[in-house]
């Protein structure tokens, strides 16, 4: 093998590429906090109601869930695109990983809904408070509980699939290295530190979420 | 008072509670005995509109509790109700337990649910307990929260299902003698258990249901005393 590294041109380019780390966790945070809330509602849309909103609600989760991420993508970008509708690169990594995001959880919820004896809803109904009280300070206290280790995995696989959003011209982590990379046909070098980048956002994630977990769930 | 006026219940098909009259005064304490799927907790949830009616009337001081204008959300601050399953809430601590419901329920300001919480506690000796979650509580601890959570809504009545069948042999004194403390004090109980010790002593009347119908009612000394019905007969020898 005759190749020889040169590391120079990347680590020129590193405060470039870890401010686009910081987009990517960006667009991966925003996208789990709009899954989380969507995903919620998705779930108690599928466990309450009956007709076309749960039909609706069912699809996603299923379209979510059983389609190529990338399609997802795709769909957000070129196919409402085709429709006249086009959004900044950033909002369509932003939408498509939320409804996937949004589909994901939606699953994880109805486990966790599961999960929680029907007897704490009873429970708190008996005391006065009304089911809007009870779901939310009773009922989904305990689930977030449950799926909390499933939202982190979510948030990972967030962070790792926005790198997807350079498909569509969208200059987060990967974008911006295949930029670089282009430019200087250094694809090697390039793409070996930027994937040392995502495993080092990745540990960072599981650290937080580990000490965020010891505050929240004392119990 | 409850009034209870031909009370019918179904689930589905099936006919739980076969037209019911019964009438519970103030301070009184009934307590409900029978087999199991007679119907006597599912009694205690048409009385706080946890399940709905067929047929027939709940009256709680003149509020008709299956009416259509009825507010079930106040009217359940006034009947206190405990769990076979004490059902303490796992993600607050004890005192939370108690303080949340006179916090977002009856609008009271934090410190305030919080000094009603603690006397509730210190009330069924659980006062060095506020700060632990209910993880931490035996099972007969757990049952004497759920006590006093109810009684944080200070409540008029106080309905208790099995309270006690869910407890290891060795915890359930410590919840019966609150219990008993509450009658002596007044509280209006219904209370439905397997505890015939309990029935008789605490009693001011005792029910007997078999197959939805309530088939006898009578003081304690008299229902156990001089059983009339067949069906109480074989039941009585059975748990003897």
């Amino acid at each position: 093998m005759d190749y020889n590294f040169h590391w120079r041109p990347v680590l020129k380019a590193l405060p470039e590429l870890l401010e686009a780390s910081l987009l990517t966790l960006q667009v991966a945070a925003i996208s789990i906090v709009f899954g989380i809330v969507m995903g919620l509602g998705l779930s108690l849309i599928r466990l309450h109601m009956t007709g076309p909103v749960k039909w609706l609600a069912s699809a996603w989760v299923e379209l979510a869930r059983n389609t190529p991420a990338l399609f997802q993508l795709f769909f957000f970008g070129f196919g409402l695109g085709s429709f006249g509708l086009h959004l900044s690169p950033y909002m369509i990594v932003l939408l498509a990983l939320s409804f996937n995001n949004a589909g994901y959880l939606a699953e994880n919820f109805r486990g966790g809904f599961g999960a929680v004896p029907e007897t704490q809803f009873r429970a708190s109904r008996s005391l006065g408070m009304t089911a809007f009280q009870a779901y939310t300070r009773i009922v989904i206290p305990q689930v977030l509980r449950i799926v909390y280790l499933p939202i982190t995995n979510q948030m990972v696989w967030a962070v790792l699939i926005s790198s997807l959003g350079m498909l569509v011209g969208f200059r987060e982590l990967s974008g911006e290295t295949q930029f670089f990379a282009s430019k200087t046909f250094r694809i090697f070098e390039y793409f070996a530190v930027t994937a040392v980048i995502y495993y080092v956002i990745v540990k960072l994630i599981l650290g937080a979420s580990r000490l965020l977990a010891v505050r929240l769930f004392r119990y | 008072m409850i009034e209870i006026r031909d009370l019918h219940k179904y689930f589905g098909a099936l006919h739980v509670l076969k037209g019911i009259n019964l009438d519970v005064e103030k301070g009184e304490v009934l307590s409900v005995i029978g087999a199991s799927g007679s119907g006597k907790s599912t009694l205690l949830y048409c009385i706080n509109a946890l399940e709905m009616i067929q047929q027939g009337s709940v009256l709680v001081d003149g509020t008709d509790v299956h009416g259509k204008g009825t507010n079930v959300n106040t009217l359940r601050q006034n009947l206190g109700m405990v769990f076979q399953q004490w059902n303490s809430f796992p993600h607050l601590t004890v005192l939370e337990n108690v303080a949340l419901a006179p916090r977002i329920v009856r609008g009271l300001d934090k410190a305030r649910a919080r000094e009603i919480a603690e006397q509730q506690l210190v009330h069924v000796g659980l006062g060095g307990k506020l700060n632990n979650y209910p993880s931490a509580l035996s099972g007969g601890q757990q049952q004497r929260l759920a006590i006093a959570r109810a009684l944080a809504m200070e409540p008029s009545y106080m309905l208790f299902d099995e309270a006690t069948s869910a407890l290891d042999p060795e915890l359930v004194g410590e919840v019966l003698d609150t219990m008993r403390l509450l009658a002596e004090e007044g509280m209006t109980m219904i209370c439905v258990t397997h505890e015939m010790g309990f029935a008789r002593e605490v009693s001011d009347r005792v029910a007997f249901f078999h197959q939805g119908i309530m088939e006898e009612i009578s003081p304690p000394e008299e229902l156990f005393g001089a059983p009339k019905s067949e069906h109480l007969q074989k039941f009585l020898s059975k748990v003897k």
